[in-house]
């Protein structure tokens, strides 16, 4: 009896002894922030993917909270969540945000181990970044894809991945959220985020290198080589310009009239997730492959 | 000529290799290997290559079946080790369903739950030991009679049982029991089977720090933190048993040469495994001396194995440049 | 015997062209001289296409103060000024010149006579390294830092002792063992002016004790100047690594970045580059070529050439006895620091100090098996780093315990690498942490 006494006094007063101090240590560290921010991180998708800027959701979070106090929330955005959770982060914080196009990643190389022979074997350990030191890599092509999927494994949303045939990194356009690590994490700046477009079509040069056209041509049958031809046929809308014998095609004027795309002498212009219109078109499910 | 290979440099390797050091480690357990079989017998050979064979056998069904990992590492010779060295830590007479049993549970839970080799935390051998050693522990305390019995006398008490009667009794005594410090050396005692001789376990010890499969670091402060410390408890009180017999009983040179210094659960630098020797020589007498268990080696190394990560992260190699000298 | 102390590795030396004396190697038919050949701003072009130039003549000026002036070392018509590929494996600007005779600039003094320092008593410091810097020379040890910036230590530091780097620690190499050999002279007056450049008076030479004839004819024509002292060192590598060998010479460490070797009052010059120094200063010759070991085990006939700048490494490779039939790897440099090339197209540079034809059986990596976590790599790091952690945390991109953990302390010698039993591409992983995580120190200090 004495020894079940004993042991309720001393376990009651080291519950007592501990919880007083839990009281205080509590009270002591007591952290106080912006219950806003807390809500706010509950709507965020939670990946810490760093897409928007900010150091994870967190922060993404405090940096929202903080502009709405100022008065807006431009220039702020959850490419992961996209509108509908910039949409509910408004509506904690009272606010009203406009609407953004949607945004993918897009791989600007078609060097595929066809188009662009491999002059050397790479033995190493398996990274764009380890390629990059040795020179151009193990393909005559001083801008392209290096193939080591650097990009594949920044990102959060196993959105893109390695196809082993091409060994060019493929974009899942319904998982990718844009939040751009991959873009980040890619050596040679080949990935661009760029406006989806309408029902996903857009229209792209599917290169990156900005040798002369004799250079360009020799090392890559896929390659820009800087003629122009597409700038001509684009002469209405202006969309396409020639930068150090590159085509760009600026997405926000392209009027998606497929012109370009048979002007180019080297078929390195894109169209993707267009209905099919001559059979010499391939069908939009390879053209993802690409 | 083909495309060219292009790497980063090195272009050269010294041509080390897995294989080599965990062969190397075997062939320096060969002279006390044999010394086992002398001493213990067939019992020896059985309970030998039924570990090996067990602890392979485990390494290659759990990679194919469970892992279904396409690579086979069974030809590294991690598994023989592992294999060998649990045979050692095993008396001759057990059975072999607890062997087998002990086999699955050092390669299963020991090493392939972690990952793999390079992975585990414990060192596979000792956590198979501990394991059999906390549900069989009759089974895995009660040492065959060897042929010296007939000769010292001893009536199946190890030395090491005798060093902890003496202090539990306070009676120096008991310790004239004893072998003496040199006919343990050589080996003539009692107990599992890698135990027997300090001297041969030192061969090998000394042929891995030949080939530089090991550095000194581990094994000299383990065994030089027992010395000074079992040293000063005999200065100070006769009931401690001499130093030198403490270091060559029990499992401690085998702990020390090839237990303590498995890479994988050892720290990286130099001053760490400094640290961890001493802090497993420490261990091992406080738990032989006032512990329930006559043996702490096995224990003090599996204590210090959990602390390999936090010694990791605070005892960093010597940075160049660390101390400008003048 | 003296040595640096911490890690280190034993490759085999293979220096089969050891026997070999320096050969002169013939003009090349088009020179390629990339604007590229030193560490630092690159250099700019002054010719265009269609100019006539000679041997010696400038083709591109330096384009700042850590930057070296190109020459060049053939006489013809420059073909173009256009981008090429050169020897770090990347296409950069470079000018290509149509090898016409073999005329050079009446102000280079051609006679082989050895001038001394005292014949040149007006010669004072600054010209030295005035003389340094518009003749273009870096440092010839693979390393390219042009040697101007490191004759000028920046204020406040004060240079003690200069140490002729002579260790060629690098596996295959022997240029500049052929070069003390058969130049022993013009070494030691090359350290006579860098130390009159600096202003001090007590020179070093480091040989590792594997060329005792090195050591042995070094010294004994050291034996006349008493300022100048030979050092014998313990073989191992990476004992030519600046900090090592100042560690190894004179036994003070260089603490770590942004500490400099100055810092431990040291100035380390190659010997090539004091060769080179020699001539410049004293012979009024501008960087234009350079010994070169070609060499390799199917090699046959591995050589030390004596090749101008710009020379194609195929005409290099073609002197001694073609391009062997089971080549696997063609390296600019040693085996344990040096570039795989992708073409033997592309032109030697002034810090081309090898080629080496790797055999194909020899060229590939064994595949890579997890860590055991031996600590080899960290007892083989010369720096004290922990290898193993640093390529583990690069992969997983964790650049701050990275940083942390000094990762920019990393002198890329490869021991690591060399020594992995598991062969894991240690040094591929903590190449690429270590580039990102001086890029973030380097934002950071901009901002």
């Amino acid at each position: 009896m004495n020894l079940i006494l004993l042991a309720i006094i001393a376990l009651g007063a080291i519950g007592l002894i501990a919880s007083v101090l839990l009281y205080f240590a509590s009270r002591k560290f007591a952290v106080h922030e912006d219950e806003r921010i807390g809500q706010v991180s509950a709507v965020l998708p939670q990946a810490n993917c760093g897409g928007c800027g900010f150091p994870g959701c967190a922060g993404f979070a405090g940096a929202c909270v903080k502009a709405a106090d100022a008065g807006s929330l431009e220039g702020l955005l959850c490419p992961v969540g996209g509108q509908p959770v910039m949409g509910q982060v408004a509506d904690i914080l009272g606010m009203k945000v406009e609407a953004s196009a949607p945004k993918i990643a897009v791989v600007r190389c078609n060097g595929s181990c066809e188009n662009r022979p491999r002059i050397a074997e790479f033995d190493g350990a398996e990274s764009c970044k380890v390629l990059q030191m040795i020179g151009m890599g193990d393909t005559a092509c001083s801008y392209g894809c290096y193939g080591c999927g650097d990009c594949t494994r920044q990102c959060k949303f196993d959105a893109i991945h390695i196809n082993p045939e091409t060994r060019l990194p493929e974009v899942d356009e319904e998982k990718c959220t844009a939040c751009g690590a991959c873009a980040k994490a890619c050596p040679r700046q080949i990935i661009e985020i760029r406006l989806k477009g309408p029902k996903g079509r857009r229209v792209v040069v599917l290169c990156s290198n900005k040798d002369k056209g004799a250079m360009a041509n020799k090392v890559c049958k896929a390659s820009c080589i800087g003629c122009g031809k597409c700038v001509k046929t684009c002469d209405k809308f202006e969309a396409i310009t020639l930068n150090r014998n590159l085509a760009y095609i600026d997405a926000e004027k392209c009027k998606m009239c497929l012109k370009c795309v048979d002007a180019c002498p080297k078929h390195a212009i894109h169209a993707f997730n267009f209905p099919p219109r001559k059979p010499k078109v391939e069908t939009p499910k390879t053209e993802e492959a690409v | 000529m083909n495309k060219p290979i292009i790497s980063l440099s090195p272009h050269v390797h010294g041509g080390d290799s897995v294989q080599k050091n965990m062969y190397g480690v075997c062939i320096a357990l060969l002279p006390a290997l044999l010394a086992s079989f002398y001493f213990f017998g067939l019992g020896a050979v059985v309970v030998m290559l039924t570990s090996v064979c067990a602890c392979v056998f485990f390494e290659w069904a759990i990679t194919k079946y469970i892992l279904k990992s396409e690579r086979l590492t069974i030809a590294d010779g991690s598994a023989i080790l592992t294999g060998l060295l649990l045979g050692f830590n095993l008396p001759s007479n057990l059975p072999i369903w607890i062997i087998v049993l002990g086999a699955l549970f050092a390669i299963g839970v020991g090493k392939m739950t972690f990952g793999g080799l390079g992975q585990n935390i414990f060192n596979p051998a000792l956590a198979g030991r501990v394991f059999l050693l906390f549900s069989f522990p009759v089974q895995m305390t009660t040492w065959p009679d060897n042929f010296n019995d007939a000769i010292d006398g001893a009536s199946g008490a190890t030395p090491l049982s005798l060093m902890q009667k003496a202090i539990l009794e306070k009676d120096a005594s008991i310790l004239n029991d004893l072998p003496s410090s040199f006919e343990m050396f050589l080996g003539q005692t009692e107990g599992s089977m890698g135990e027997v001789s300090a001297l041969l376990l030192m061969i090998g010890c000394a042929y891995m720090l030949w080939r530089k499969i090991i550095t000194w670091h581990i094994p000299v402060s383990i065994v030089a933190t027992v010395l000074v410390f079992a040293g000063l408890l005999h200065l100070a009180n006769p009931i401690y048993a001499n130093p030198l017999q403490v270091v060559f009983s029990g499992g401690l040179m085998l702990g020390a040469c090839f237990m303590a210094t498995d890479y994988v659960t050892s720290p990286m630098s130099h001053r760490g495994q400094l640290v961890y020797g001493v802090a497993i020589g420490l261990l091992t007498v406080i738990i032989r001396n006032w512990g329930a268990y006559p043996e702490g080696m096995s224990f003090a190394i599996i204590i210090m194995n959990a602390f390999t990560p936090l010694i990791n992260t605070y005892f960093k190699p010597k940075r160049f440049g660390e101390v400008i000298k003048k | 015997m003296k040595t640096f102390k911490l890690g280190g590795v034993h490759p085999e030396e293979n220096k089969l062209s050891a026997a070999s004396p320096i050969r002169g190697a013939a003009l090349p038919k088009q020179a390629v001289f990339s604007m590229f050949q030193h560490i630092g701003a690159p250099a700019n072009p002054v010719v265009k296409k269609g100019d006539t130039v000679k041997v010696g003549t400038l083709l591109g000026e330096a384009g700042g103060f850590v930057s070296a002036p190109v020459f060049s070392s053939v006489s013809g018509t420059v073909n173009k000024v256009d981008v090429a590929l050169d020897a770090s494996g990347l296409r950069r600007m470079a000018v290509t010149v149509d090898v016409e005779g073999d005329e050079w600039e009446d102000s280079i003094d051609r006679s082989k006579d050895l001038v001394k320092l005292n014949d040149r008593p007006e010669l004072d410091g600054k010209a030295i390294v005035d003389k340094v810097k518009a003749a273009g020379i870096v440092g010839m040890g693979g390393a390219t830092f042009p040697t101007h910036v490191k004759l000028c230590p920046p204020p406040g530091k004060v240079a003690e002792c200069v140490i002729v780097n002579a260790v060629e620690c690098e596996p295959y190499l022997t240029a500049d063992h052929r070069l003390m050999l058969e130049h022993p002279e013009e070494v030691l007056v090359g350290l006579q002016l860098v130390m009159k450049a600096v202003g001090v008076n007590k020179g070093y030479i480091g040989i590792e004790n594997n060329k005792p004839d090195a050591i042995k004819l070094m010294t004994e024509h050291a034996a006349k100047y008493p300022e100048i002292e030979v050092v014998p060192l313990k073989v191992k590598y990476p004992q030519g690594g600046e900090k090592q060998l100042i560690d190894a010479v004179i036994g003070r460490q260089v603490p770590a970045p942004p500490a400099l070797p100055i810092d431990t009052g040291a100035i380390v010059q190659n010997v090539g580059t004091c060769f080179a120094i020699y001539e410049a200063v004293m012979k009024n010759k501008p960087l234009i070529d350079r010994i070169i070991t070609v060499t390799g085990k199917s090699v046959k006939q591995p050589s030390n050439l004596l090749a101008r700048l710009g020379t194609p490494f195929q005409q290099l490779i073609d002197e001694c006895g073609g391009l062997p039939e089971d080549t696997g790897k063609i390296i600019g440099g040693g085996p344990m620091m040096g570039k795989a090339l992708l073409s033997l197209e592309v032109p030697m540079t002034k810090g081309s100090s090898g080629l080496l034809i790797m055999p194909e059986s020899e060229a590939r990596r064994a595949e890579a098996q997890p860590c055991i976590r031996c600590a080899k790599c960290v007892g083989a790091c010369p720096m004290g780093l922990e290898p193993y952690l640093l390529a583990r945390m690069s992969e997983q991109f964790d650049w701050e315990a990275a940083e942390q953990n000094d990762i920019p302390s990393c002198i890329e010698c490869g021991s690591c690498q060399f020594t992995c039993p598991s062969h894991r591409p240690l040094l591929d992983r903590i190449r690429v942490g270590k580039a990102t995580v001086m890029g973030i120190i380097r934002s950071r200090s901009q901002k």
